[in-house]
């Protein structure tokens, strides 16, 4: 679904991702795992389209299309989404307007109707019913005045909601307390499909009990250093990331 | 020499009018109304326009507006072409004034029962049926301090008047609309209001200018409203002249006592250049003064906020938030002054101006103010310019959502909380409307 060949980004003029190489297919959960600044949150938001970074190498092939091509309302439109680590608040736009727009804004690339009030409604009772969340909350602004929880708990019910191939969750366990990370990973768990794939970017382990990863990679100043399966963050969890560092640094020397 | 000039070329222009003016007077001539036109013209005749030179001016340059002649209008008649249904508020019940160049409109208007002993009328009828009431409100001299205050008093002949007698809540908001513009004419338009809310009464007012015309206009306006103890009065300003051919220049002085409660919304869509002064003296205690403003702008046009919020006795509070958003080659400028006199001790005033610029050609002008003689107080101001913000901008786009699409939505999220603040529900429907179409975006 997407391959990312020797990716190299730039914030501010600082080289944050140093030729990054993954492919993930259809059908897959991915986990890149890593410690804080080792680029994690900056892959997330260069696939997403986020004009503060800077490709300077490398290319994104996604569904046969040059990603980084696209601007980033195109890319939500082929079917890539990004939960926010830190979600925006929009005082004044109701979440029901939003959520509204974005579907069938989505919908009207894709060639498709857009959905009449009452199919709107009915897709809003099924996907809030997922992850318990109460009805009032459509008429309330976006993200305004929601607590951490209530937020990220948004971002996947948007998720949910818009339906894309292609998903990141960019920290989405941060701040979450057991039950929220419970309702918010059974929403992921229900969007999982044959042809729809999830990368998800954590710095802890703890996400991965309920979001169960195919494939888990190392992220380390910029690139992949090691990636295995899901026996790979029992591993990070119990010695830490420092025990990976010398085997790079032997690969290195080699 | 130049500025001397234009100054004395314009100011001699309007002083012939006035001559003229009172030849036509006939049975007029004796009221007291007229007392202080003759007063205030004799003061237009020392006072000069102000001019960059001077501080409460230098960021707004009245030039443009002291080139042309503005003709006093001497009639209430609309073009007959006009649709004033367009112009009016809806979704709610009203009584509605309806002033056309300044003159008031007794068929056009409709004033439904009102309480006893409430006065909602025009100054030219109050001139003639209650001339008590503004020898009461209005002394010779009093409330004049530039030329243009001086140039409304010297030809005001009309206006709006209110009057809530103590204990009395008038229910349905009062809407009063100020159309200007003429065909033919550069029009002179010098509305003079007074309101006056009783002890513990209630009052809602819409006041809402505008202009359409090929010609330039000069709407001159001043207002004074008077709270006594305990009166509630929300005052929406709409301005939304012509935003090539419209100048609008407005002096709104408040006096409020104990326990009253003022908020004003001085929302600014149009004109070409706008001044906005809006002053309130709080002269009691446990008082509430709350100033609300927006001004968008597009175009060349130029609008400029001035307040002045004046504490004087202890414990009363007052909240000041002006937001603003520019585009094109507009250029705001917004000016509020607080000052917390020694005895005001246990104020709480509270000022904050925002500004978005939405291109490069776009400018403001901020300058908060606080000055502070009591001890014992909580004052608080900020001043902020900015762009849209690239994040929440970036978080839309990746919901699939269009960048047009994506900016409507931070605008109005940027002016919610002065939306919010309106009470009269379909007025904000409204206003939100108005906020898009002024800024020639897609409406959310």
């Amino acid at each position: 679904m997407i391959k990312i060949k020797d990716l190299h980004a730039t914030i501010e003029g600082n080289e944050i991702l140093k030729g990054l190489n993954l492919e993930i297919n259809a059908g897959e959960v991915h986990a890149i795992m890593g410690p804080n600044g080792s680029g994690k949150s900056t892959l997330a938001n260069v696939l997403a389209g986020h004009e503060g970074y800077e490709v300077t190498k490398g290319e994104v092939i996604y569904e046969d299309k040059d990603l980084l091509d696209l601007a980033p309302e195109d890319r939500a439109r082929e079917g890539l989404f990004l939960a926010f680590q830190y979600p925006i608040e929009i005082p004044g736009i109701s979440n029901a307007t939003f959520l509204k727009t974005a579907v069938n804004e989505i919908r009207k690339y894709r060639g498709e109707e857009e959905l009449t009030a009452k199919q709107f409604l009915d897709l809003i009772k099924e996907k809030t019913k997922i992850l318990d969340m109460d009805n009032s909350l459509l008429s309330r602004s976006v993200n305004t005045g929601f607590s951490g929880g209530e937020k990220k708990r948004n971002e996947i019910f948007q998720l949910l909601m818009l339906d894309p191939k292609f998903a990141m969750l960019d920290e989405t366990d941060s701040g979450l307390d057991i039950d929220a990370l419970k309702l918010v990973s059974h929403g992921v768990n229900s969007f999982k499909a044959k042809d729809k794939a999830v990368l998800v970017v954590t710095h802890y382990q703890r996400l991965l009990d309920y979001i169960v990863p195919d494939f888990v990679h190392v992220l380390s100043n910029g690139k992949i250093i090691k990636s295995g399966g899901k026996e790979l963050a029992l591993e990070l969890e119990e010695k830490g990331y420092d025990w990976i560092k010398p085997e790079k640094a032997a690969a290195h020397s080699a | 020499m130049k500025d001397n000039k234009i100054n004395k070329d314009i100011k001699d222009w309007y002083l012939s009018e006035f001559k003229e003016f009172e030849n036509k007077l006939n049975g007029q001539s004796k009221t007291y109304l007229h007392k202080l036109r003759k007063n205030a013209a004799v003061k237009f005749g020392e006072l000069n326009f102000p001019t960059l030179k001077d501080e409460e001016w230098k960021y707004t340059n009245v030039k443009p507006i002291l080139e042309h002649q503005f003709k006093l209008s001497e009639s209430s008649e609309t073009p007959t072409d006009i649709d004033l249904s367009r112009y009016l508020f809806d979704g709610f019940d009203s009584h509605t004034l309806i002033f056309i160049n300044g003159r008031f409109s007794e068929e056009l208007s409709s004033i439904k029962e009102l309480p006893k002993g409430v006065i909602v009328d025009s100054l030219n009828n109050i001139s003639q049926n209650n001339p008590e009431l503004l020898q009461k409100y209005f002394k010779e001299g009093e409330g004049i301090d530039n030329a243009f205050n001086a140039l409304n008093n010297t030809f005001a002949s009309d206006g709006l008047i209110v009057s809530v007698p103590n204990n009395v809540i008038v229910e349905k908001p009062i809407q009063v609309l100020f159309l200007s513009g003429d065909k033919n004419e550069a029009v002179l338009s010098v509305p003079k209001n007074l309101i006056i809310a009783g002890a513990n009464s209630q009052a809602k007012i819409i006041i809402n200018y505008y202009g359409i015309s090929s010609n330039p206009y000069l709407k001159n306006i001043t207002t004074d409203i008077h709270l006594e103890e305990s009166a509630i009065v929300d005052l929406y300003k709409i301005e939304n002249e012509d935003d090539k051919n419209g100048y609008h220049i407005e002096k709104t002085q408040v006096h409020q006592k104990e326990s009253s409660v003022f908020s004003h919304y001085s929302i600014n869509f149009g004109g070409k250049i706008v001044r906005n002064d809006l002053k309130s003296k709080l002269n009691g205690e446990n008082i509430e003064c709350n100033f609300f403003g927006l001004y968008l702008a597009s175009g060349d046009q130029h609008i400029d906020n001035h307040t002045f919020v004046d504490h004087a006795q202890p414990n009363s509070v007052s909240n000041e938030l002006y937001k603003g958003i520019l585009d094109d080659n507009s250029k705001g400028v917004f000016s509020g002054k607080i000052l917390v006199r020694q005895p005001a001790q246990k104020t709480n005033a509270y000022q904050s101006n925002k500004t978005v610029l939405l291109s490069d050609g776009a400018s403001v002008d901020t300058k908060p103010q606080l000055e502070i003689y009591a001890d014992d107080v909580k004052c608080s101001h900020g001043a902020t310019v900015g762009h849209l913000d690239k994040t929440a901008y970036f978080y839309i786009l990746s919901r699939g959502i269009p960048a047009e699409l994506a900016k409507s939505m931070l605008i109005r999220a940027f002016v919610n909380d002065v939306i919010e603040s309106v009470k009269i529900e379909p007025l904000k429907e409204k206003l939100n409307h108005m906020i898009f179409e002024q800024l020639h975006r897609v409406e959310i």
